[in-house]
C-alpha cells in the first residue's frame, strides 16, 4: 500500500458523484414509504361527501353528521339567535371571519349558505375536543345573561357561538371550521364538497 | 467543521465512538484478496435492514387476525399506497435473503472460514440461519393463505411425532389450538415482529464481534497477522473503510439490480417465491392437492419424507431432519484439514463439496415434488450423501492431498 | 468441470419437471392466453363482460369501482352508469349477493391462483354433458359445478373423446351443436378480454409496476457507474 501516485482529486469527485446519485436513489426511494403512511384509498372513499337530510331538524336545535370521521353540525338558528349574533361581536376573536376558517361562500358574521342553518365541523380549534351544545340562553354557568347559546369545550373551557366564532381570550385561537358543502335541494345539503360559483 | 470537530470529542469522551468506527471501519485490517464471494455477509446485512423496515411498514395495516389477516393483505396490495411495493420487498426479500445467505454459507465451506479460530463465528452464524428459518416459517403463516395454512399444519405436526406420549401436547401447545387457528397466527405474528427478530439482531452483532475480534479469512485461507509492517498492521490487510466500503457499494448495486428485476417482474418467480395456492384464502376443511414448503426449506422437507416410518412412526424421518441442520454445526470440529482454503487442497474434498451442492440443490427440488416412486429413491440417495458429506468429513479430509500454502496472499 | 455441472443441473431440472406433468389444465394442455395489460380497450371490454356474465354470482370483494375506474381509463360516471348494478357509491368494493344455497368463490385473485392460461382454457372448453345438473362440462375443471356463463355469445358445443394407446379415454375434438351470437373468431377475442380483466384484477399493481421496475433498473445502472470508477480510484494503490 503506498500513497504515491494516488490522485486524490478523482477520489474525491467520483465519492461526490456516487455520493449525489446515490443520493437522488434513497430520496426517491423514501417516496413510497412516506406515502405508504397517508390515507389509503379505502380511507379517502369512506372520506368521500356525505349527504344529510335536514328537513326534520327542529329549529334551536342541532344534528350530528359524520364526514371524514369528524362530527360535522348542523344547527338551525332561530331569529332570534340570528340577531343576537351582531350583539355578540366585541366580545368575538374574529367577528367577521377574516380567518380563513371557511369556504369563500360562508364568511361574515352569519358564516353560513342559508343564515338558518349553521354548519361546522365539532371540533375544537384549540387542541381537538368536541365541544358540547348549549343552546340555553342565559345559562349562569357560562356568563349568565350574556349566553346566547352556542358552545362550550370541556377540555379547556373555550366558548364559541351559534356561528361557530370563538370568544376572545378563549385558548382556541380561531373560529370553528366550516366544511365546504352545497345544497342540492332545499333539504338536502352534500357535506365535502363545495358549493359551484354561484 | 471546527463545531463538529467539539462535537465528537464531547461525545469521545463519553461514548467510544470514534474508538468503535475505527475499530470495526477505518482500523478495521481486512485481507486484501477478498473475491466476490465476499460480498454476501454486506448484502446479508442490508436485506436484514430491508427486511425490518418494510416488516414495519406491512405491521401498520397487517391485522394478526384468522377473519382478517388474508383481506389486510390484500388491502395492502390493493388499497394502500405503494403497499405493492413494500409487501413484495418483504415477502420476496425474504427468498432473496435466503439466496444471499446460502451463498454466504457456501463460502465459508469453500474457504474454510469456520477452522480455528473462527468457530464461534461459524455457531453464532448457524443460529442467525436457524433463527431466519423460524422467522421465516412463522412469517409464512401470517397472509393466511392455503399454504401458509397447510404448510404450517404439516411442520407443526411434526413435533406431533416426538415420542413417549410428549408429541400432541407439545404440538398443542405450540398452536394453542387442536389445529392451526386464531391463536396460532396471533402468537406467529409476536413471534415474527418482536421475538425472533430481536434474538436475530443480537446475533448478528455478536457474530460480527467475534469476526473482527480474530479477523477475517480470506480466499487463500491465510493468516495475514503473520506478516505484519513496522506499525504493526498486517502487509496484506487494508482498512476495510474505504476499500471495502466503496468496494461493497459496487457489489450491493449490482445485488439490487438483480433483486429489481425479480421484484418488478416476476415477484412470485413462478410460484417459487410465492405460491398460487396462497392467493386463496386458508380453508380449514380443504387442503390444496400438493402441499410444498417454500424453496428454502425444501431439502430439509425431502430428507424428512425420505425417511421411511418406522414402528408407525414419522419421528425418525423428524430426527433426520433435525440432524442435517445439527450437522452443519459441526462442520468446524468434522474438518481435519490442515489447510482452510479449498484453492491448496486436494482433488477429494473439492469433489465432496461439489456433490454436496448438486445434492442439496437436488434434495430442494425433490422437496417440491409429489413423494413416491423414483422421487423417493432420489431423495433416499440424495440424503445419503448429503450426510455422508459431514459423517466422512473427518476421514476424507484427513487423507486428501494438500498443496502448500503460500506465505502471502495471492492476486487472483 | 464444475462449471459444467453447475449447467447440468440447470438444465436437466427443468426437463425433468416438464416430463413429470401431466396435462396442465385437466383434460388437456393449456391453451396460450395472449392477452396485454396495456390494452385499455381489451380491459374496458372485459370489465363489461364481467360485470354482465360473472358478477351475477362471483365477487371481486378486494377490487374497488373506484380503482378499476381510475386503472381503466373510465370516468366515474360511466362506471356507475354502466357497469354498477345496485345503488351504491363509486369507492364501493366490487360484491354481488350470492345466490341462495350457492357459494361461488370470490374471484379477486383468480387470475393469480389460477393464471391466466388455466382461465382462458376454462372458458373455452365447455360442453355439453347431460349426466351433470348444470348439462355442462369443463375440460380444464372436471365435473364443474356452474353453467356455461358465455353460452348464449359462443353457442353451444359437444365433446368427442377418443382412446388412447392406453385404452384412455382422450380429449379429440369439439362439434358445435348450436351457434351463438357471436362468430368464434369473436368469442375468442371476447374470452380474451375477460381473461385480461381477471388478470388485471389479480393485482392491480401489475400495470405500474413493470414501468416502473425499468426505471429502477436503468437508474441502478447508471449509479453502478460513478460506484464502479470510484472503487477503481480508491483500489489503484492496492497492489
Amino acid at each position: 500500500m503506498s500513497k504515491e501516485g494516488v490522485d486524490l482529486g478523482k477520489r474525491r469527485f467520483l465519492t461526490a458523484a456516487t455520493t449525489v446519485v446515490g443520493g437522488v436513489g434513497v430520496a426517491v426511494a423514501l417516496v413510497p414509504f412516506i406515502s405508504y403512511m397517508m390515507p389509503s384509498a379505502r380511507a379517502r372513499a369512506a372520506g368521500a361527501p356525505v349527504e344529510v337530510d335536514i328537513s326534520k331538524l327542529e329549529l334551536g336545535k342541532k344534528m350530528t353528521i359524520g364526514w371524514r370521521k369528524k362530527p360535522v353540525w348542523v344547527i338551525r338558528r332561530t331569529e332570534t339567535n340570528l340577531s343576537d349574533l351582531e350583539t355578540l361581536d366585541p366580545e368575538m376573536e374574529d367577528p367577521l371571519s377574516e380567518v380563513p376558517q371557511q369556504p369563500s361562500y360562508t364568511t361574515g358574521r352569519i358564516r353560513a349558505i342559508k343564515p338558518e342553518y349553521m354548519v361546522v365541523i365539532g371540533l375544537c380549534t384549540h387542541l381537538g375536543c368536541s365541544p358540547t351544545f348549549r343552546p340555553d340562553l342565559g345559562a349562569h354557568d357560562l356568563g349568565g345573561d350574556a349566553w346566547k347559546g352556542g358552545f362550550f369545550c370541556p377540555c379547556h373551557g373555550s366558548k364559541f357561538d351559534l356561528s361557530g366564532r370563538v370568544y376572545a381570550g378563549a385558548p382556541a385561537p380561531t373560529n370553528l371550521v366550516v366544511p365546504p358543502h352545497k345544497y342540492l335541494t332545499d333539504t338536502v345539503i352534500i357535506i365535502g364538497e363545495d358549493q359551484g360559483v354561484a | 467543521m471546527k463545531m463538529l470537530t467539539a462535537l465528537l470529542g464531547w461525545i469521545d469522551a463519553r461514548f467510544p465512538l470514534t474508538k468503535m468506527w475505527k475499530e470495526h471501519l477505518s482500523e478495521y485490517y481486512a485481507p486484501k484478496n477478498f473475491n466476490f464471494w465476499y460480498f454476501f455477509g454486506s448484502i446479508a446485512l442490508l436485506m436484514l435492514v430491508m427486511q425490518i423496515i418494510t416488516g414495519i411498514f406491512l405491521t401498520m395495516n397487517y391485522k394478526p387476525d384468522a377473519e382478517l389477516a388474508f383481506a389486510s393483505v390484500e388491502y395492502i396490495m390493493r388499497d394502500v399506497e405503494w403497499g405493492w411495493l413494500i409487501r413484495y420487498l418483504h415477502s420476496t426479500g425474504a427468498s432473496a435473503f435466503f439466496i444471499v445467505i446460502y451463498l454466504h454459507m457456501f463460502r465459508g465451506l469453500m474457504y474454510g472460514s469456520y477452522q480455528k479460530p473462527r468457530e464461534l463465528i461459524w455457531l453464532f452464524g448457524m443460529l442467525i440461519y436457524v433463527a431466519l428459518m423460524a422467522e421465516a416459517f412463522m412469517g409464512y403463516l401470517l397472509p393466511w393463505g392455503q399454504m401458509s395454512y397447510w404448510g404450517a399444519q404439516v411442520i407443526i405436526s411434526l413435533f406431533g411425532t416426538i415420542p413417549f406420549g410428549i408429541g400432541e401436547p407439545v404440538s398443542a401447545w405450540i398452536r394453542g389450538d387442536f389445529v392451526i387457528a386464531d391463536a396460532t397466527l396471533n402468537r406467529f405474528f409476536a413471534f415474527h415482529v418482536i421475538a425472533v427478530p430481536m434474538i436475530l439482531l443480537m446475533l448478528v452483532v455478536a457474530h460480527i464481534l467475534a469476526l473482527h475480534e480474530v479477523g477475517s479469512n480470506n480466499p487463500d485461507g491465510i493468516d495475514i497477522k503473520k506478516h505484519k509492517d513496522e506499525n504493526g498492521i498486517p502487509l496484506d490487510g487494508i482498512p476495510f473503510h474505504p476499500y471495502y466500503s466503496v468496494k461493497d457499494i459496487v457489489g450491493i448495486i449490482v445485488f439490487l439490480i438483480f433483486f429489481a428485476v425479480v421484484i418488478f417482474f416476476i415477484p412470485d418467480l413462478w410460484g417459487w417465491f410465492l405460491e398460487k395456492d396462497n392467493f386463496i384464502p386458508a380453508d380449514p376443511l380443504k387442503t390444496p392437492e400438493h402441499i410444498v414448503p417454500l424453496w428454502y426449506f425444501t431439502p430439509f422437507y425431502a430428507i424428512l419424507r425420505a425417511v421411511p416410518p418406522i414402528f408407525g412412526s414419522q419421528f425418525p424421518g423428524v430426527l433426520a431432519m433435525a440432524m442435517a441442520i445439527v450437522v452443519l454445526f459441526l462442520v468446524p470440529w468434522l474438518d481435519r484439514s490442515p489447510v482452510r482454503s479449498i484453492r491448496y487442497r486436494g482433488a477429494i474434498y473439492k469433489i465432496a463439496l461439489a456433490i454436496f451442492v448438486i445434492s442439496f440443490l437436488f434434495l430442494g427440488w425433490l422437496g417440491t415434488q409429489p413423494a413416491g416412486g423414483v422421487y423417493l429413491t432420489l431423495s433416499r440417495i440424495f440424503s445419503v450423501v448429503y450426510f455422508g458429506f459431514f459423517i466422512l468429513m473427518p476421514w476424507y479430509t484427513m487423507i486428501d492431498k494438500t498443496k502448500p500454502v503460500p506465505e502471502r496472499v495471492t492476486d487472483k | 468441470m464444475k462449471k459444467l455441472i453447475f449447467a447440468m443441473i440447470f438444465f436437466v431440472m427443468p426437463g425433468v419437471v416438464l416430463a413429470s406433468a401431466g396435462f396442465s389444465c385437466g383434460k388437456i394442455d393449456c391453451y396460450k392466453a395472449k392477452t396485454d395489460l396495456n390494452n385499455k380497450a381489451s380491459l374496458q371490454r372485459g370489465v363489461k363482460l364481467f360485470v354482465n356474465y360473472c358478477m351475477g354470482c362471483h365477487s371481486t370483494k378486494f377490487m374497488s369501482y373506484k380503482r378499476m375506474a381510475t386503472d381503466l381509463d373510465l370516468s366515474d360516471d360511466q362506471v356507475l352508469k354502466n357497469l354498477m348494478f345496485k345503488d351504491g357509491k363509486i369507492g364501493d368494493y366490487m360484491t354481488t349477493v350470492k345466490p341462495a344455497g350457492m357459494n361461488p368463490p370470490d374471484l379477486s385473485l383468480v387470475g393469480r391462483s389460477r393464471g391466466k392460461d388455466w382461465l382462458y382454457t376454462y372458458l373455452k372448453t365447455f360442453y355439453v354433458d347431460e349426466s351433470r345438473p348444470m348439462g355442462v362440462n369443463n375440460l380444464a375443471f372436471a365435473d364443474v359445478g356452474m353453467p356455461h356463463p358465455m353460452w348464449e355469445l359462443e353457442g353451444m358445443k359437444k365433446a368427442v373423446f377418443k382412446k388412447d394407446k392406453h385404452g384412455m379415454s382422450e380429449f379429440e375434438k369439439f362439434e358445435i351443436i348450436s351457434e351463438g351470437t357471436m362468430s368464434p373468431a369473436k368469442f375468442n377475442q371476447a374470452t380474451l378480454d375477460l381473461v385480461n380483466y381477471l388478470d388485471y384484477t389479480g393485482e392491480p399493481a401489475k400495470l405500474i409496476r413493470l414501468d416502473l421496475g425499468i426505471k429502477v433498473i436503468l437508474f441502478l445502472i447508471i449509479l453502478l457507474i460513478p460506484a464502479y470508477l470510484m472503487k477503481k480510484a480508491f483500489w489503484e494503490d492496492i497492489h
